[in-house]
């Protein structure tokens, strides 16, 4: 793990140089990667939180092993909420709203102003973080708590600020959803935005859960706690949260489609009626059908090797869906990829993962002494399967 | 006394234990003997069991999968055949094959289909209906649904024999043996 920290931070470094040379030159497209690589690495942190939270709330033995790599994600969103600066700094080339010339001309955005306004979209910004890190550093500082006074009253009291906190998550993901993402075209507007968000963060952060798992069960701590019924029941969220997301793009298309209105369907023009298709399809191929064929095995969702290359893949998909979702606004509907869209994910990544890294090396591999985890330990010795 | 036992038609014998422990150590022990046609009766849900009497999985998920194709195929075909086919209806100018329209329907009945093949494929491999089975015969049998745990080892068997069935049930602890006849 360090040695991808260290690694991380290299690459980070490197691709952080060029990303720097390009922002200098092309400033356009270098926001636009800067918002494509920062939405897909704050997915990971984001829909780390809330998977957690569900956690606490629901119980099981399903995220007790990964609880700790997750934290580790959640612990990330201060330095993410650093990074949201430069996409403040780039509003004029992402949001065209907040152009006052463009507002000035435009009778029917000047209605959705009271809204679409940079002040109040950076007091939004500041809300959500602080909602965000609030939560997650509460939760994260319960959990590491409890490794030394073996408290088990701390687990009510997570639970009790999970409940609170899921709401408190899919209010302010929803709104960041439309102001980071919706409102890049904001003339166009869909209701079930908001929830394609955070299960496609939840998605994100069970995969990377799931590669992160699969490396470090070589290795003590976790190769005795990870068992192929852990990877079962991760198998089967992956699985649920493939077509979770599947059905929620779905929905919002077929309704889009049904009612075939004029400000509505321009922006599936842009996206499938253009050059565009070629990545639409290739997301329902690679997106959801494919995984979803694998993991209707019950074989494969017990061995890592094959969850692991799964989780790689869609990792990968969830790039290209922000892709998809984000740049044919920026362009008409025009196909343009930049060599920039690659670089700026990258370096960003390099940077957040090597932070990543020495925050997971900070606190114990394993939630060692919360009350659930010992039940499981002591079913596992009497050869119970409970899942 | 009583007449040879080898020449009696049996359906299996039967043990009777007080807990699940001593079950499951029943049937792990039949496993190892080389025992293969079993089973257990018990009150509540016993861990293990099933791969204790050396339990293969099921093949209901290949019925779910076939029914659930079936449902697929059959959905799908039947609104291709009547929206664009049998009864072309023009709908706002949409073109008949609209596969986006027939998605939810489609969806609904591949459910519909996987779900109904589990129930009946479940049901079928349970041989329902079934109004008579030989286990009933057993003494004090009512008690496997209250505080008894019961072991069969089924005539069935290719290495059944009746003297070494019953000293080797005797063995483990039962409390009673009881031949069953079918």
């Amino acid at each position: 793990m360090e040695k991808i920290g260290k690694r991380g931070l290299g690459v980070g470094l490197v691709f952080g140089v060029l990303a720097i040379v390009g922002a200098v030159t092309q400033p356009a497209a270098f926001y636009q990667a800067y918002l494509l690589g920062y939405l897909f690495w704050l997915a990971i942190a984001l829909g780390s939180l809330v998977t957690v939270m569900i956690h606490h709330v629901a119980g099981g033995a399903w995220l007790l092993v990964g609880r700790r790599i997750m934290e580790a994600a959640i612990r990330t969103l201060p330095l993410l909420a650093v990074l949201f600066i430069p996409v403040l700094l780039g509003m004029r080339y992402l949001y065209v709203w907040s152009i006052p010339e463009v507002m000035e001309a435009d009778r029917y955005l000047q209605m959705k102003e009271i809204y679409l306004n940079v002040p109040f979209f950076v007091g939004r910004a500041i809300l959500y973080f602080a909602v965000w890190i609030g939560l997650g550093w509460a939760l994260t500082k319960w959990s590491y708590l409890q490794d030394s006074t073996k408290d088990p009253l701390l687990n009510q009291r997570m639970r009790i600020a999970s409940g609170a906190g899921i709401v408190a998550y899919v209010l302010t993901a929803t709104f960041a959803s439309f102001d980071w993402m919706m409102s890049i075209d904001p003339h166009w507007f869909s209701s079930i935005y908001g929830p394609i968000f955070f299960v496609s963060q939840g998605l994100s952060a069970l995969c990377f859960l799931l590669i992160v798992l699969v490396k470090l069960a070589r290795y003590e701590p976790l190769s005795g706690a990870v068992t192929d019924d852990r990877y079962h029941s991760l198998g089967k969220w992956l699985f649920a949260a493939i077509m979770l997301w599947a059905y929620l793009m779905f929905s919002q298309f077929l309704i889009i489609w049904s009612g075939n209105l004029p400000e509505h369907i321009a922006w599936y023009q842009r996206r499938i009626g253009s050059e565009w298709k070629v990545l639409a399809l290739l997301l329902t191929l690679l997106h959801f059908f494919l995984p979803f064929i694998i993991l209707l095995s019950r074989f494969v969702k017990r061995k890592a090797g094959i969850l692991f290359k799964i989780a790689i893949g869609l990792l990968i998909m969830r790039y290209l869906d922000l892709f998809w979702l984000i740049v044919p606004d920026l362009h008409e509907g025009d196909f343009v990829v930049h060599w920039l869209d690659f670089v700026v994910p990258i370096a960003l990544g390099g940077i957040w993962l090597s932070v990543f890294a020495r925050t997971l090396k900070d606190r114990p591999l394993l939630v060692l002494h919360d009350p659930r985890f010992e039940d499981l330990l002591k079913k596992e010795e009497g050869g119970r399967h409970d899942e | 006394m009583s007449q040879p036992t080898s020449n009696r038609a049996l359906y299996g014998i039967v043990a009777e234990y007080a807990d699940d422990a001593a079950l499951l150590a029943a049937a792990k022990a039949a496993r190892s003997e080389g025992y293969t046609v079993m089973d257990a009766y018990s009150p509540v849900p016993v861990h293990g069991i099933y791969e204790a009497m050396g339990g293969t999985r099921t093949k209901l998920p290949l019925v779910t999968l076939l029914g659930g194709l079936a449902g697929l195929g059959g959905g799908l075909g039947l609104q291709v055949w009547v929206s664009a086919i049998e009864y072309p209806i023009n709908v706002g100018g949409r073109p008949f094959l609209s596969w986006a329209a027939f998605f939810p329907v489609t969806f609904a009945c591949t459910i519909l289909g996987a779900a109904l093949a589990s129930l009946i494929g479940m049901l079928v491999m349970n041989n329902f209906p079934e109004p008579y089975h030989p286990i009933f015969n057993t003494p004090n049998f009512d008690a496997a649904t209250k505080d008894r745990y019961f072991f069969c080892i089924e005539a069935a068997d290719p290495k059944f024999d009746a003297e070494s069935v019953r000293a080797f049930l005797k063995n483990t602890g039962a409390e009673a043996v009881s031949e069953v006849e079918p």
